[in-house]
């Protein structure tokens, strides 16, 4: 059951830890802290944070994973934050007091990065609400359509949940259908190519070359063309297209836009994890170390920042590249060890001794926090020294031993991977090139390739989804091996062709 | 906020069970989920109940690390097979691991391959005295003093008598509003079984054979278990001599020499005779053997002894052939001559572990 109230001793250490994060300049939502016993908070977790959600399996299976996780002391949710204003975070119960007070540091660090990143800026701040009433329009659809339906439905909509547009800097509500304004098409649109205007006809075959007209006419063509397709161009928000075009029933088209909002909602998270878990473990770091914990706290504390942060060689972990990146911004900047200057000077003598006592460090934290999301964050102030300082690698698949190998070293390398991997947040970049393929109402996607390819049982099944909501034939074009397929479902079959 | 999970938890159950459902005879087939027994859980790896979506295919893509190493230092194991694996192609993926316990198990196997529940031999059922604790008297020792309910007839008593003053409102309770629980004994069938596993361990059983014995035996626990209480299991290898072994060694016991199927028959004879009086008890034999037995009438025998004195004391007696390349599976074909109509004898062949699926269906099937 919620215990809405902290104990003494928590509300107490909570008032203590908002003072110093205020004091530090960290503007945050107000925040409400529940203390949870695992159960409860598992459950939430599985929730994804939400304290009521629509009827879902999934969550099921997240809380069957996550409890047994924990049972097995293979992972602990120390502490969840969502989202929303007021926000609400939860602590673990039983948890000791030096970690409930490194948990709420933390949170203040995550409150913060959502008020103030521009990524967040379009996000539903009163999400709570908005989740309870998804919820509740689920049910109804439920109730009126009986479970199997409508959770099939839902299924086939979280299968297409990643494709929208991550950097859209607003949602776009769906057009209504009878609400498309019709442009009266008015007699410019010319069928000869006319050239600039020639005020003297002596002239006309020099300002208007038969080749410039000829090129003229050829523009002019394939713009016509181009209005004639459908999309005019190729949509990144697939779902958007689904909503405004594809045969949905009314309670569908509810289930499909619900599923999208919460996409939208869940999409920045993504796009900054480990900016925004780096950011929360610098401040709770900060705070900790040099206010809140008391000496006879610093070991546990240690421990905890250790396992929070700790490294192991297959996989990056968001908490530590992110912390150990603004450590080494603020540094940096506090040194003065960026602009031309230090970019031009390569004596590694001076380098390494640069200080120009600028104290600019914190301030560009904070810049930092407020304009930049993974990949900005990364492909700015990622450098070969903190490559090398952190000791960074790249691994590769041997198909022949079946092992991971470490492959590289080289700085750019690195961080060409590691970007590529948070490339559209590690979701592959798929458009609607044509609603209308071949004539005959197909749905035609597009796959840019940017090295990596689908994995084909999950793309068959995938496009299983989308037939069922476009319910004609689907396409998607993608490269396989280095050579460009189409995969195809219609309803029936699969086929997968190489074209040209 | 409190068990609204537990609606998504048993949904997401009921589908776990529907795939299990579906591919119980892949299942059945893999020795792997033996491996993966507990005491009451089996964790059965499925893959796929994911959420499919456009996602990109993990091994082609690496990733960065952190940490100690030269190029070319390995990192950690791939999940397929060196070496293997066409172009585009993927292995499984993350199978999640779902726990199922043993009766739901048992109650999935006994739904899909349709087993009737087995009916316990009818006078031969040991009653067992029970006492349960369910009613409430006036008189009885003071330990089992029931406070509630006694409090209840005072207050009672007093609020009739006029006695009880609300602003006051003490009670004070006589001999007669005292209650006591009283117990109810009952009695209760209670059906004790055995299965004895016999098995023949001569030269001709390979690894691969035992596997499926291993496989078998399994499926055939997991279903008496869901239909007895209790149940005694008992090893017996022979070749041409047969005697009694633990689990362990069943399994892997390797003998060479020949081969007398008597000699285990027998043993489990002596076994019953001795411990299993089969008015007590509902028996179960196993035997496995790749079908090669002794010339010099061995076979002739068996036959005997299961006619006249193993049969009429089994529940059943289940005789499982696995192919070998050696076994020349006569011996199947001398049980289903001499003894083709015995009720309470199944013969069943299993040359892969596909069968394994339809040799439990043939043994359990008759609802013995």
């Amino acid at each position: 059951m919620r215990n809405t109230r902290l104990p003494p001793d928590l509300q107490a250490a909570w008032d203590e830890i908002e003072g110093y994060a205020r004091g530090y300049g960290l503007d945050f939502f107000p925040i409400s802290f529940e203390v949870l016993d695992y159960r409860t908070l598992y459950e939430v977790a599985a929730f994804g944070g939400f304290p009521t959600r629509y009827p879902h399996w999934r969550f099921g299976m997240d809380f069957d994973q996550m409890i047994k996780s924990h049972t097995y002391g293979l992972s602990i949710i120390y502490e969840m934050v969502i989202n929303n204003n007021p926000s609400y975070a939860y602590l673990l119960e039983g948890n000791e007091m030096t970690t409930q007070k490194m948990v709420m540091a933390h949170v203040t660090g995550h409150v913060d990065f959502f008020k103030n990143n521009m990524w967040f800026s379009h996000t539903n701040r009163h999400m709570l609400d908005a989740m309870a009433n998804h919820a509740v329009r689920v049910q109804k659809a439920i109730d009126r359509y009986g479970y199997e339906p409508v959770e099939d439905f839902i299924d086939v909509c979280l299968s297409i949940e990643n494709l929208i547009d991550y950097h859209a800097p607003f949602i776009l509500r769906p057009e209504s259908q009878t609400n498309v304004p019709v442009v009266e098409q008015e007699d410019e649109e010319q069928t000869v190519a006319l050239g600039l205007p020639v005020d003297k006809p002596y002239m006309r075959g020099y300002i208007n070359p038969p080749s410039f007209l000829e090129e003229q006419r050829k523009k002019q063509e394939a713009e016509r063309l181009q209005a004639r397709n459908f999309p005019e161009n190729p949509q990144k928000d697939v779902l958007l297209f689904l909503l405004n075009y594809a045969p949905l029933e009314r309670w569908q088209h509810t289930i499909l836009e619900i599923i999208r909002d919460e996409a939208y909602y869940f999409g920045p998270q993504a796009m900054t994890k480990t900016l925004n878990e780096g950011w929360a473990s610098f401040w709770h770091s900060e705070i900790m170390t040099k206010k809140a914990a008391r000496a006879s706290e610093i070991v546990d504390f240690a421990e905890h920042h250790a396992g929070v942060v700790g490294t192991s060689p297959g996989r990056m972990n968001p908490y530590k590249l992110g912390i150990e990146l603004l450590r080494d911004i603020e540094d940096r900047w506090n040194k003065g060890k960026f602009g031309k200057e230090w970019d031009e000077c390569d004596d590694m003598e001076t380098r390494r001794n640069w200080n120009k006592k600028l104290g600019l460090g914190r301030q560009k934290l904070f810049e930092v926090r407020r304009f930049h999301n993974d990949i900005t964050f990364l492909d700015e102030f990622l450098t070969p020294e903190f490559v090398l300082d952190q000791k960074m690698f790249t691994f590769q698949y041997n198909r022949d031993t079946d092992l991971y190998e470490i492959a590289s070293r080289e700085f750019q390398s690195i961080k060409q991977k590691l970007l590529f991997r948070m490339t559209n947040f590690g979701q592959p970049f798929v458009y609607v090139q044509d609603g209308n393929y071949h004539n005959r109402g197909e749905l035609y996607l597009k796959h840019r390739h940017e090295g990596i390819d689908l994995r084909l049982d999950y793309a068959r099944d995938t496009l299983r989804s989308l037939h069922k909501i476009w319910t004609r034939p689907v396409h998607i074009e993608t490269v396989l091996d280095e050579k460009k397929q189409l995969w195809s479902f219609d309803g029936r079959d699969y086929s997968e062709r190489r074209v040209d | 906020m409190a068990d609204r999970v537990d609606r998504d938890l048993n949904r997401f159950r009921q589908i776990v069970r529907g795939r299990i459902k579906k591919d119980l005879r892949k299942y059945m087939s893999q020795g792997e989920l033996i491996g993966r027994q507990g005491r009451r859980y089996v964790s059965i790896p499925l893959p796929q109940i994911d959420i499919p979506q456009f996602r990109f295919g993990q091994k082609q893509s690496g990733g960065v690390g952190q940490g100690e190493g030269d190029v070319g230092d390995p990192i950690g194991r791939g999940d397929g097979q060196p070496g293997q694996g066409e172009a585009g192609e993927e292995s499984g993926g993350h199978a999640i691991e779902v726990d199922v316990s043993l009766e739901e198990l048992a109650k999935i196997l006994g739904e899909e391959l349709q087993l009737p529940n087995i009916k316990p031999k009818g006078k031969q059922n040991i009653i067992a005295e029970k006492d349960k604790y369910s009613g409430i008297a006036q008189v009885g020792p003071e330990s089992l003093r029931h406070f509630k309910r006694s409090y209840r007839e005072a207050l009672k008593r007093q609020i009739a008598s006029g006695e009880y003053n609300p602003d006051d409102p003490i009670i004070v309770p006589v001999k007669g509003d005292m209650r006591y629980r009283t117990w109810k004994t009952t009695m209760q069938p209670e059906s004790n079984a055995v299965i004895i596993y016999s098995m023949d361990v001569s030269g001709s059983m390979g690894t691969e054979q035992k596997e499926l014995v291993r496989i078998t035996a399994f499926w055939i626990e997991t279903w008496l278990r869901s239909q007895y209480k209790s149940i005694d299991i008992r090893y017996i290898v022979h070749d041409a001599a047969a005697k009694e072994v633990d689990q362990q060694t069943f399994y892997h016991i390797r003998e060479g020499g020949g081969t007398k199927i008597s000699s285990a028959y027998k043993l489990t004879l002596r076994m019953i005779e001795e411990r299993y009086s089969p008015d007590e008890w509902n028996i179960y034999a196993f035997h496995f053997s790749d079908g090669d037995n002794w010339g010099g009438g061995d076979t002739r025998e068996c036959v005997e002894l299961l006619r006249g004195q193993l049969l009429p004391k089994l529940n059943l007696f289940a005789y499982g052939q696995v192919r070998s390349l050696y076994g020349s599976g006569r011996f199947a074909h001398d049980l289903e001559e001499y003894l083709g109509n015995a009720e309470n004898l199944v013969i069943s062949e299993i040359a892969d572990r596909d069968d394994v699926y339809d040799t439990i269906k043939d043994f359990l099937g008759k609802g013995k």
